[in-house]
């Protein structure tokens, strides 16, 4: 029991950080720009492939580096020479800009790389197992993935705080009328902020994608997940996004390894309902219903705190 | 002040204006009478049920994108949810041999979509703008993935099917051919898209587009933004509702699929490219969409690329959507400006439909050497044959994208200034919409 809690805590925090690298960029974005970027988790995919690719020519560690750089000037392109354009039509235009941009995201990496899991490995150098806790090897690599999110996250925070740079993005969330009042190029601050928040998201999908699935799917099976993360957070704020990403990160972690359902609590059904939807409900285990957590998750934060956990705008 | 107070009810129409109000909703019902006669084989059919069926959804959608102003990406889950129900229905009803014929099961749908809907609604609609769309989403992954759990009702990744002639018969229609489904679809898409005109003029319509527009005016004159989004979201799911029986009549068959985001995705898709600031937007979406959906795959592989593409352009170029460009020109045509403007949409039209065909050419030419590399490079799409591994072909389609591109925008600006002369006139004339 002590075992399953310690694998699954820091499975948890790992998945919860990892969203964390992505709902950050998010969060910011969506604070200064006023729209929510429906393709984020396209960037995440497109950073694992881009991983793929480019570790297959010039290996891992260069690819680390090169994709989130790739990634991050697609976003900033984007944002450049797709959004701003948008922005006259109003935030539903946006919204739906990023929309058709992740269902052409999506297709186009299905015509490239197919619909098919690649074959992303993890490389030879952190293929090992870094310690071994209670009879279960722990692997190396998501110590590695643990190590660059939450240094990442250290290095987003540093930045936000202690640098000039960082001022303006925080003068920016609050009062983006107010910093362009005082002379600073609100556009190339928004270019620049979509360009690192894109590229934290392929950061993401470059560490993620040996460990996890690197498919065409996985934008739409992560984007969902990430924005109950900036909702149940709380929209626009940050450290909401971060409570939000390892609150979501755990409940699935715990979830998935959890097997009871009402049958093991309460005994079997009595067969009259054997054929029945009751039976679905009662045999169903915790592991099962485990992709529709956070989603549940979701609605109680909207029924006892609409505004999210540490949220404190309206829109 | 006698100006301010203006009458209390609005002065009746004339009877000429009721004339030809009534008089196209007649004419509608003919159309829709004779189509089958003039276009009769099954193909068409089943297109013009599913046109039918596109129809009424996206019109429910438009009472909460355009109406109301709320951007929903979760909108099938109500259609999906009247199609199941309508599925059970058929299968209980005709299992117990109630009295109860087909046309009137699409109600069991309505119902199932306006019940689902008062349950979800008031959690989803306490919020407005990004935040609604995203509740929304959530909401429908939350439907969606539970389907996939409760197999029994559901039916798992198979989906359930039921056969819709084995219930009572009126007047000995057995409902198996496609033309009585058609007639089917079409009954009720008059009856659906007459109500949710009526709809639009009540005064709910009209607090739906206060809401929209000015949610704390709306406040200020006494109503609660929060209960308006409710009904208004009730009412769209009792029509998608409708909508989602009218498919699971015409296929047989409910699955996961009807839930899920792809057909939020596509009704978004159809409802916004029609154009969601007039009544008519979202058929002409749903025509457009459906025809394309069933005809573009015969003639590209990567046809959702292109569809995608061509949403993007949408959103960027003409955020009206195609009844929005198309009513854009409407104090033109009745100031008689608009002979101004023609020439230079011709002018507009060659190097934009070359730069189009460059961008064609390129990308099935790209997708030629990435997805099948080894096979024969002479391709075909869109009717034209072409060898994607000649260097001429590459160097055309670069000339034709760079080229274009610019000679467009040369074009496009003269266009501009042309347009804007030609409604400065019109204008001038009086004519202002």
């Amino acid at each position: 029991m002590l075992e399953l809690v310690v694998i699954s805590t820091l499975n948890g925090i790992l998945f919860g950080m990892l969203l964390f690298l992505m709902a950050s960029g998010l969060t910011v974005i969506f604070s200064m720009l006023g729209v929510l970027n429906f393709a984020h988790a396209s960037f995440y995919m497109l950073g694992a492939f881009f991983g793929f690719q480019i570790s297959r020519w010039v290996g891992f560690w260069p690819a680390l580096i090169i994709a989130p750089i790739l990634a991050g000037a697609l976003g900033a392109a984007v944002e450049r020479f797709g959004l701003r354009r948008v922005h006259r039509n109003g935030h539903v235009a946006e919204l739906l800009f990023t929309f058709g941009l992740a269902f052409v995201i999506e297709e186009i990496v299905q015509i490239i790389w197919g619909k098919s899991p690649v074959d992303f490995r993890i490389p030879p150098i952190l293929d090992f197992s870094a310690f071994t806790i209670f009879s279960t090897n722990y692997p190396a690599y998501k110590m590695f993935m643990l190590l660059v999110s939450v240094a990442i996250f250290v290095a987003l925070l540093v930045v936000l705080k202690k640098t000039r740079v960082g001022l303006i993005v925080q003068a920016a969330l609050t009062h983006p009328h107010m910093v362009g009042h005082l002379g600073h190029n609100v556009g190339r601050i928004f270019m620049m902020v979509f360009g690192v928040g894109t590229a934290l998201a392929a950061v993401a999908g470059v560490i993620a994608g040996p460990a996890l699935v690197t498919q065409s799917n996985m934008a739409a099976l992560l984007g969902p997940i990430l924005f109950v993360v900036v909702v149940v957070g709380g929209l626009g704020s940050l450290p909401g996004a971060f409570v939000g990403s390892l609150l979501i990160g755990l409940v699935q972690t715990f979830a998935v390894s959890m097997n009871g359902s009402l049958a093991g609590a309460f005994g079997p059904l009595s067969p009259d309902y054997a054929q029945t939807w009751l039976a679905d409900i009662w045999g169903v285990t915790v592991a099962q219903i485990a992709p529709i957590m956070p989603y549940v998750l979701l609605v109680l934060i909207l029924i006892f705190r609409p505004m999210g956990l540490l949220g404190t705008r309206e829109t | 002040m006698t100006e301010l107070t203006s009458s209390v009810a609005p002065p009746q129409p004339a009877l000429g204006e009721k004339l030809k109000f009534y008089g196209l909703w007649v004419a509608t019902g003919l159309v829709l009478l004779v189509l089958p006669k003039v276009f009769g084989s099954g193909g068409a059919l089943t297109m013009f049920s599913l046109i039918g069926i596109s129809i009424i959804f996206s019109l429910s959608y438009n009472i909460l994108l355009g109406q109301t102003g709320l951007l929903s990406f979760g909108h099938a889950v109500y259609y999906g949810l009247g199609g199941f129900l309508v599925i059970h229905a058929i299968n209980i009803f005709g299992a117990n041999k109630l009295p109860i014929p087909l046309p009137l099961v699409p109600l069991v749908g309505g119902l199932t979509g306006l019940f689902f809907a008062a349950l979800l609604g008031w959690v989803s609609t306490q919020r407005s703008g990004t935040a609604f769309a995203m509740i929304s989403l959530g909401v429908a992954e939350l439907v969606a993935s539970s389907a996939l759990i409760l197999r029994t009702f559901f039916g798992g990744e198979a989906g359930i099917s039921a056969n819709r002639t084995k219930l009572f018969r009126l007047f000995d229609w057995s409902f198996g051919p496609q033309i009585q489904i058609y007639y089917l679809v079409a009954a009720w898409t008059l009856i659906a898209v007459v109500a949710m005109y009526a709809l639009t003029r009540t005064p709910l319509g009209r607090m739906c587009n206060a809401v929209r527009d000015n949610p704390e005016r709306v406040q200020f004159v006494g109503y609660d933004p929060h209960v308006v989004r409710y009904i208004a979201f009730c009412f769209a799911g009792f029509f998608a509702g409708i909508a989602g029986g009218l498919a699971a009549i015409n296929f047989e068959i409910a699955n996961s699929a009807y839930l899920g985001a792809v057909q939020s995705g596509t009704v978004l898709f159809s409802t916004y490219i029609g154009g969601v600031g007039y009544f008519i937007g979202p058929i002409v979406g749903a025509i457009f969409v459906t025809v394309l959906s069933l005809n573009l795959s015969d003639l590209t592989p990567v046809w959702q690329l292109y569809f995608g593409l061509f949403f993007i352009a949408v959103v960027t170029f003409a955020p009206g959507g195609i009844t929005g460009l198309l009513m854009m020109h409407r104090p033109l045509v009745r100031g008689g400006t608009i002979g101004r403007v023609l020439p230079y949409y011709l002018v507009a039209l060659v190097p934009t439909l070359a730069m189009v065909a460059g961008l064609v050419l390129t990308i099935e030419t790209i997708v030629h050497h990435t997805v099948n590399p080894g096979e024969d490079p002479n391709i075909k799409a869109f009717g034209m044959s072409f060898n994607a591994s000649s260097p001429i072909t590459w160097v055309l389609a670069l000339f034709l994208v760079v080229a274009g591109y610019f000679v467009a925008r040369k074009t496009w600006s003269w266009l501009a200034r042309a347009w804007d002369e030609a409604l400065t006139a019109a204008r001038d004339k009086g004519y202002h919409v």
